[in-house]
């Protein structure tokens, strides 16, 4: 579904992305893992087109992305901090997206709507909100036209325990669909139960890429965030020798 | 005044007493220019010509003898184009109701529709003038009136149009009620004395509304000038009184309300000046009264040359003009003194109606654009304005002395 | 694109910045009306209100708005949209959202006291100073990341259009005042749209003055047919450079 092929960034000096090539077939949930400034979000903002790389290319159902941006109706996509004009009421946000997508009220998906009962806020400026509501009106927006690939950018930060519940059921709900859902987060615990495949991403460079049973076996551990810990220990110790 | 008055008198008894034995000859269409010429020739002292309605083609109508020439609903006499029309030779004469049209035009001749010479106690009134050269010429006339006329002609070149009303060495003239337009000068003036000039209106024309010169002792009131190319420029004389007129739209490169050069004891009173691109210009002039006078929306509404003296600028009303005063030196013997100025931004605080601070009608920006004309463009800048209010408060380029120590708070009322 | 211009000017005119910029624009020219004596001496005093306060405000709102909207530009690229789309109407909601606070603040005292052709003209000329000064703001937005950088670029973007450039002006003036600048002149003012909209509106208010003087150039060339064609076309060019300057790098930039 999203092919990445020798996808270099760098950002002045700095190379945020060296090299990367990566294959995401199917479905499922990718955890895209990596410590602060490793250039998750690069990567991310890369396949939906906001950044534009240096080298390489992207493929998106098998058609390179550069130039193009028909190929973004395939993809949702919640940001890691949502903002939005502040004088719009969230109903006009949607209208506007609807609008947008060239799609109708009854063609999308509204449970995440129903769940987080957004109608009962619907005429409220966008400028009011608070953070975890937006949050919220970032999450229904990725769900919101159906596409075939989610891109979450650290979806749970900033929601409360019920949100978050209802979020993640959501997704599992949608992998059960048959969709592929890309998410960052640094919360790992999050994670456990959707999780199927883990890429790992260090300064820049994709340091493994491999199913998450094949995670847990190789490191032993159970859970995810511990996985991952010990993999990162490891490395660090490694380095010190 | 006076003079003027006995004049008048003299000549209306004069005709009273002929008419008693007076005759009435009539010209009817179509007679022709010899016939007319003829029928005015064998006229008597103190009869009267009457044409009948109708279109004549003439051939100068001399006239020697103290004749009435009546005109019946506006009679055309023609003069296709070559000839003068009338000329007066005589003492006395009326000529009164025609329409006199096309005469000639000529480099060598000054072609007139009515020429006046060497007489005394003329009237010529209620005649349309068009397409003249010149329209009334008089040499040397006195105690003679012109009223009621429409001159009116679509002059394009300066060299090849005449003046409206000609006037050169004549005395006690009184031109009223006129409307001139399209010539060359409306009203011209040179060595000219004791006349008034009133409730005119001149517009349009080429040069000059009016155009003043070695004239003494007159008097101008209630006129219009407007439009004319370069306004009205009254020159080298003294004792000239200029009282309610209004002078308006002159516009263009060194075109005024009024220009006044070499002008002494004058007086110049509740006139009103609009829309000309300088309102006044004075150049060597000196002792003149300027009082009550009201200048709107002018370019400059009054440039005073260095050259100027005990010009005694006082109780006029100044408004949304773009420059109020400028001069061209930095001595002042010229009192400006309780005008009211809208730029004035002083206050009255024992409010006696008398701003408290002087105002400087010279703006710096206007002495600039005196030295560089183009940097008009810059005019109503921010850096113009802080370079103003920077002058206001230390004046460096402008006049110090060139000031109101007494601005009114109001304008006052006329 | 025109789905987003509409929600983009309704977010805008709704905004409290905007609300009270109109009001304000209001407030000061119904009452310069009712102070001054003669509508065209509060032209005069409305003149320097749209010849700096209009461009200042403009410049630095359109800076802000862009810097806050970053997320929400975020947001629309991520959509199936072209950049140049997204952005074309950014840039037109927030001239239009602009104009229109312009237009009710200035254009309804005008249209009440000066409805002639300086009023005409004053409107039609602050609708081109909005227009620049928006498109000059989207440049700085769009070439700094910075916020604090940006809004910095747009002042002194500002500072130059209102004073540095007509200072530089005045000097040339005075260095080479005696040479025959006439042509020279109309080009350097057509270099400035606040010189070039300034110029306009001297004809009309203060055409008595500017007949007398200059040799009536500036009559003759901006009073022209063809000169109002021309200076037209000067102000539609200070719109259009800036916006194509910030559309080109706003396609290629990395959000």
């Amino acid at each position: 579904m999203i092919k990445v092929e020798n996808l270099t960034k760098k950002f002045g000096k700095l190379t945020v992305l060296d090299d990367v090539n990566l294959h995401l077939t199917g479905r499922g949930c990718i955890s895209l893992i990596g410590p602060n400034a490793s250039g998750k979000t690069t990567l991310i903002k890369s396949v939906l087109g906001l950044v534009v790389p240096d080298s390489g290319r992207i493929l998106i159902k098998g058609s390179d992305i550069q130039g193009d941006w028909k190929y973004r109706k395939d993809i949702g996509y919640m940001p890691q901090i949502g903002r939005y004009p502040d004088n719009m009421t969230i109903g006009q946000l949607f209208k506007m997206l609807i609008d947008i997508r060239q799609s109708t009220w009854e063609q999308c998906d509204k449970e995440l709507m129903d769940l987080f009962e957004i109608d009962k806020i619907r005429t409220k400026r966008l400028g009011t909100l608070s953070g975890g509501t937006r949050q919220k009106i970032s999450a229904v927006l990725a769900f919101l036209f159906n596409p075939d690939i989610l891109i979450l950018d650290e979806p749970t930060a900033g929601l409360d325990p019920v949100a978050c519940e209802i979020l993640k059921e959501k997704m599992i709900l949608e992998i059960q669909r048959g969709k592929l859902i890309l998410i960052t987060s640094h919360v790992l615990s999050d994670l456990d139960e959707l999780v199927s495949e883990v890429i790992f991403l260090q300064d820049g460079k994709i340091n493994f890429h491999k199913s998450f049973d094949q995670l847990r076996k190789d490191t032993g551990e159970e859970r995810l965030s511990r996985a991952i810990a010990k993999v990162m220990g490891y490395k660090g110790h490694a380095q010190n020798i | 005044m006076y003079r003027k008055s006995l004049g008048m008198a003299v000549a209306i008894s004069f005709w009273f007493v002929q008419n008693i034995f007076a005759h009435t000859l009539f010209i009817s269409p179509p007679a022709t220019g010899e016939e007319i010429n003829k029928i005015v020739a064998d006229a008597e002292e103190g009869d009267t010509v009457l044409f009948r309605s109708g279109h004549y083609f003439v051939n100068n109508i001399i006239i020697q003898k103290s004749i009435y020439l009546k005109g019946e609903n506006s009679p055309v006499l023609d003069g296709h184009g070559k000839y003068q029309i009338i000329s007066i030779e005589s003492n006395d004469v009326i000529v009164d109701g025609f329409k006199l049209i096309n005469t000639g035009l000529s480099d060598m001749f000054e072609f007139s529709a009515i020429r006046i010479v060497n007489s005394r106690r003329v009237s010529i009134k209620n005649n349309i003038l068009e397409n003249v050269f010149f329209g009334v010429y008089c040499l040397n006339v006195s105690q003679s009136s012109i009223s009621n006329n429409r001159i009116k002609s679509n002059s394009i070149h300066e060299l090849q149009s005449g003046n409206g009303i000609h006037c050169w060495k004549s005395d006690s003239l009184h031109i009223f009620n006129n409307y001139i337009s399209g010539q060359r000068d409306g009203i011209y003036f040179e060595f000219v004395t004791n006349s008034f000039i009133e409730r005119n209106i001149s517009e349009k024309n080429l040069r000059y509304g009016l155009h003043f010169m070695f004239s003494q002792y007159n008097n101008y009131s209630h006129n219009i000038f407007s439009n004319n190319g370069a306004g009205v420029a009254v020159m080298f004389s003294h004792h000239v009184t200029m009282y309610k007129n209004i002078f308006a739209e002159n516009r263009g490169e060194s075109s005024y309300g009024i220009l006044m050069k070499e002008i002494r004891d004058s007086k110049v009173e509740k006139n009103y000046f609009t829309k000309n691109s300088i309102g006044i210009l004075m150049e060597g002039t000196s002792r003149i009264n300027v009082e009550n006078n009201t200048f709107e929306s002018n370019g400059w509404a009054f440039k005073i040359q260095a050259s100027c003296e005990d010009i005694m600028i006082s109780a006029n009303r100044f408004f949304g003009n773009t420059f109020d005063v400028a001069t061209n030196g930095t001595l002042v013997l010229n009192k400006f003194s309780g005008n009211y100025w809208d730029k004035y931004e002083g206050y009255d605080l024992n409010k006696d109606g008398i701003g408290d601070v002087p105002y400087r009608p010279v703006s710096m920006y206007s002495m600039i654009t005196e030295k560089i004309p183009y940097s008009i463009m810059l005019f109503r800048s921010f850096m113009v304005m802080l370079l103003e209010k920077t002058e206001k408060i230390i004046p460096s380029l402008t006049p110090i002395d060139l000031k109101d120590d007494h601005p009114l708070m109001k304008p006052p009322e006329l | 694109m025109l789905k987003i211009f509409k929600y983009v000017f309704l977010d805008i005119i709704r905004n409290k910045i905007v609300l009270l910029y109109t009001l304000a624009l209001l407030i000061i020219s119904l009452s310069m009306f009712n102070i001054s004596e003669s509508p065209e001496k509060a032209i005069i005093s409305l003149l320097n209100i749209e010849l700096i306060v209009l461009p200042l405000i403009c410049g630095v709102f359109s800076t802000i708005y862009v810097y806050n909207s970053s997320e929400f530009i975020e947001l629309l690229v991520a959509q199936p949209l072209r950049r140049v789309a997204i952005f074309r109407s950014i840039l037109f909601g927030l001239v239009a959202a602009l104009s229109f606070a312009f237009l009710i603040g200035l254009g309804i005292p005008l249209l009440i006291y000066s409805p002639d052709s300086t009023g005409f003209i004053f409107l039609l000329s602050g609708v081109a100073l909005t227009a620049c000064f928006t498109a000059f703001a989207l440049v700085a937005a769009v070439y700094t990341k910075d916020k604090a950088k940006g809004i910095g670029v747009t002042i002194l973007l500002w500072f130059y259009f209102t004073l540095i450039y007509d200072g530089l002006v005045l000097f040339i003036l005075f260095q080479f005042g005696d040479y025959p600048l006439e042509k020279y002149m109309i080009g350097l003012s057509c270099m400035n749209p606040i010189d070039l909209v300034r110029i306009l509106l001297l004809l009309k208010i203060d055409s008595a003055a500017i007949m007398g003087y200059t040799g009536a150039i500036f009559k003759d060339f901006f009073g022209s047919g063809m000169g109002t064609i021309i200076s037209g076309s000067v102000l539609l060019f200070w719109f259009v450079l800036p916006a194509w300057l910030a559309i080109r790098k706003f396609r290629r930039k990395d959000l």
